[in-house]
């Protein structure tokens, strides 16, 4: 079995820069207050190197990039 | 029958409590009842396998629910029955401290707490230190409880970890409501615990209060305890401000027992219930509570800080300026949009409590003309 990752959100830590819904707009989309809204569920394997680029890019190091159990 | 209230509140030996009596907390199916509902033995048994003799209780009596009454009421006449819950909890979880967590407005509820402890043996009044907990919404919840005792600062942090695995002074901690610790000492004392929950009648209700029902009592009945409904209700709020709207009709004969109130995707909460007369307006109404509940955000996530500020706007926009489809269709994209968006889980509840009356109102929402926002909850 593959790795299989998540996408998560510090929401004390988050401050709404949005940077990472430019970077990863298949996954993040921002609501009208300018926070991330995450797509639920494993983070497809091509999408992978662009959630490590949302995760590293993050200002306040708010994204995280988890390791999951939850089912394909 | 073992009752809570209406009982003389003696001071007697604590009753003999092993490691075993979280198996029989687990057999009377035990839940919280500070709102969450959640399986008591399941929150003692870890805080049991990670307390080195240093575990923490804190006795949760917050209650920052605005209309609730029930954990004062009980603080003020069965001192020493919570007291008793929170002594056997230390013994079974092999804790260092108890802490008292009262509400700072709560006078006589302290009081009568710390009468009843003035009269306990000197090695039980040693582990007991007092707190009182600011008067804001969120501070009742375990996090904030925590992160309160810890630093002073009673807003939610960040789960996990979760109190028991790092809770007061970094120890295995268990924060359990004061009506949950009386259960749990009358359970050790007898055997079994009573089948009654702790409910306060609110609202449109001729003697508003604290009533003790037996698990099978239907709200009707209970209204009728209380002398009865000053007015046809308009909707019956089942649960406190993270409540749902019921219409009167179907509210009349649901128990007031976590069960039966699940599976009709319900829940009791803290066992507040409030009547809302016909008379009232049930647009105003809302845009009041969730005036409050923006109010109580504690600021630290943008989507419940900002969000349910937007959804009380709005709201307010309606009960002032007259109904606008504008107004309603954001309010029901963000009433999904902000749930567990937040730490804690204040943006779900405010949320769920106005999707329920986005529903059970639909049509005075939808109709709603301008006139003055005056009146309250």
């Amino acid at each position: 079995m593959s790795k299989q990752f998540e996408l998560t959100v510090d929401r004390i830590k988050c401050d709404g820069r949005g940077l990472c819904a430019e970077l990863l707009p298949e996954l993040i989309r921002l609501d009208d207050w300018g926070y991330p809204i995450l797509a639920a569920g494993v983070v497809p394997e091509h999408l992978i190197p662009l959630a490590q680029r949302a995760v590293e890019d993050c200002p306040v190091l708010a994204i995280a990039l988890r390791r999951t159990h939850i089912k394909k | 029958m073992t009752r809570l209230l209406g009982t003389p509140d003696t001071l007697n030996p604590l009753p003999p409590v092993g490691a075993d009596f979280i198996d029989a907390i687990e057999r009377s199916r035990l839940m919280g009842r500070g709102g969450a509902a959640f399986p008591v033995a399941a929150k003692w048994r870890a805080v049991a396998q990670r307390s080195r003799g240093n575990a923490v209780i804190v006795v949760n009596g917050a209650e920052a629910e605005p209309q609730s009454k029930k954990d004062r009421v009980l603080m003020s006449e069965r001192p020493n029955l919570v007291l008793d819950g929170a002594f056997i909890a230390a013994r079974v979880l092999r804790a260092r401290n108890v802490i008292l967590y009262i509400g700072e407005r709560h006078d006589v509820a302290r009081n009568a707490m710390l009468r009843a402890l003035s009269v306990r043996s000197e090695p039980e009044r040693r582990m007991v230190t007092v707190s009182a907990a600011p008067a804001r919404y969120v501070a009742g919840a375990e996090a904030a409880a925590i992160h309160f005792l810890n630093e002073g600062i009673a807003t939610p942090t960040n789960v996990p970890p979760y109190p028991f695995e790092r809770g007061v002074g970094g120890a295995p901690t268990l924060v359990q409501n004061v009506e949950t610790l009386a259960h749990v000492a009358l359970l050790a004392r007898t055997g079994e615990t009573p089948r009654t929950v702790l409910v306060t009648l609110a609202g449109g209700i001729k003697k508003p209060g604290v009533l003790e029902v037996d698990a099978q009592t239907t709200i009707g009945e209970a209204v009728l305890r209380t002398g009865g409904a000053t007015e046809a209700p308009r909707a019956i709020l089942i649960g406190g401000y993270f409540g749902h709207w019921v219409e009167p009709e179907q509210a009349w004969d649901l128990a007031l027992e976590a069960e039966s109130m699940r599976r009709h995707g319900l829940g009791l909460g803290c066992g507040v219930v409030g009547l809302l007369p016909v008379s009232r307006c049930p647009v105003c109404e809302t845009a009041a509570i969730m005036r409050y509940l923006a109010g109580e955000s504690s600021a630290q996530c943008g989507p419940c800080f900002f969000g349910l500020r937007a959804l009380a706007d709005a709201c307010t926009r309606i009960a002032q300026r007259g109904s606008n489809p504008e107004d309603l269709t954001r309010m029901q994209r963000w009433a999904v949009e902000v749930r567990t968006r937040g730490a804690c889980r204040h943006p779900d509840g405010a949320a769920m409590f106005l999707s329920s009356s986005l529903q059970v109102f639909a049509q005075e929402f939808a109709s709603h003309r301008a006139h003055n926002l005056g009146r309250t909850a």
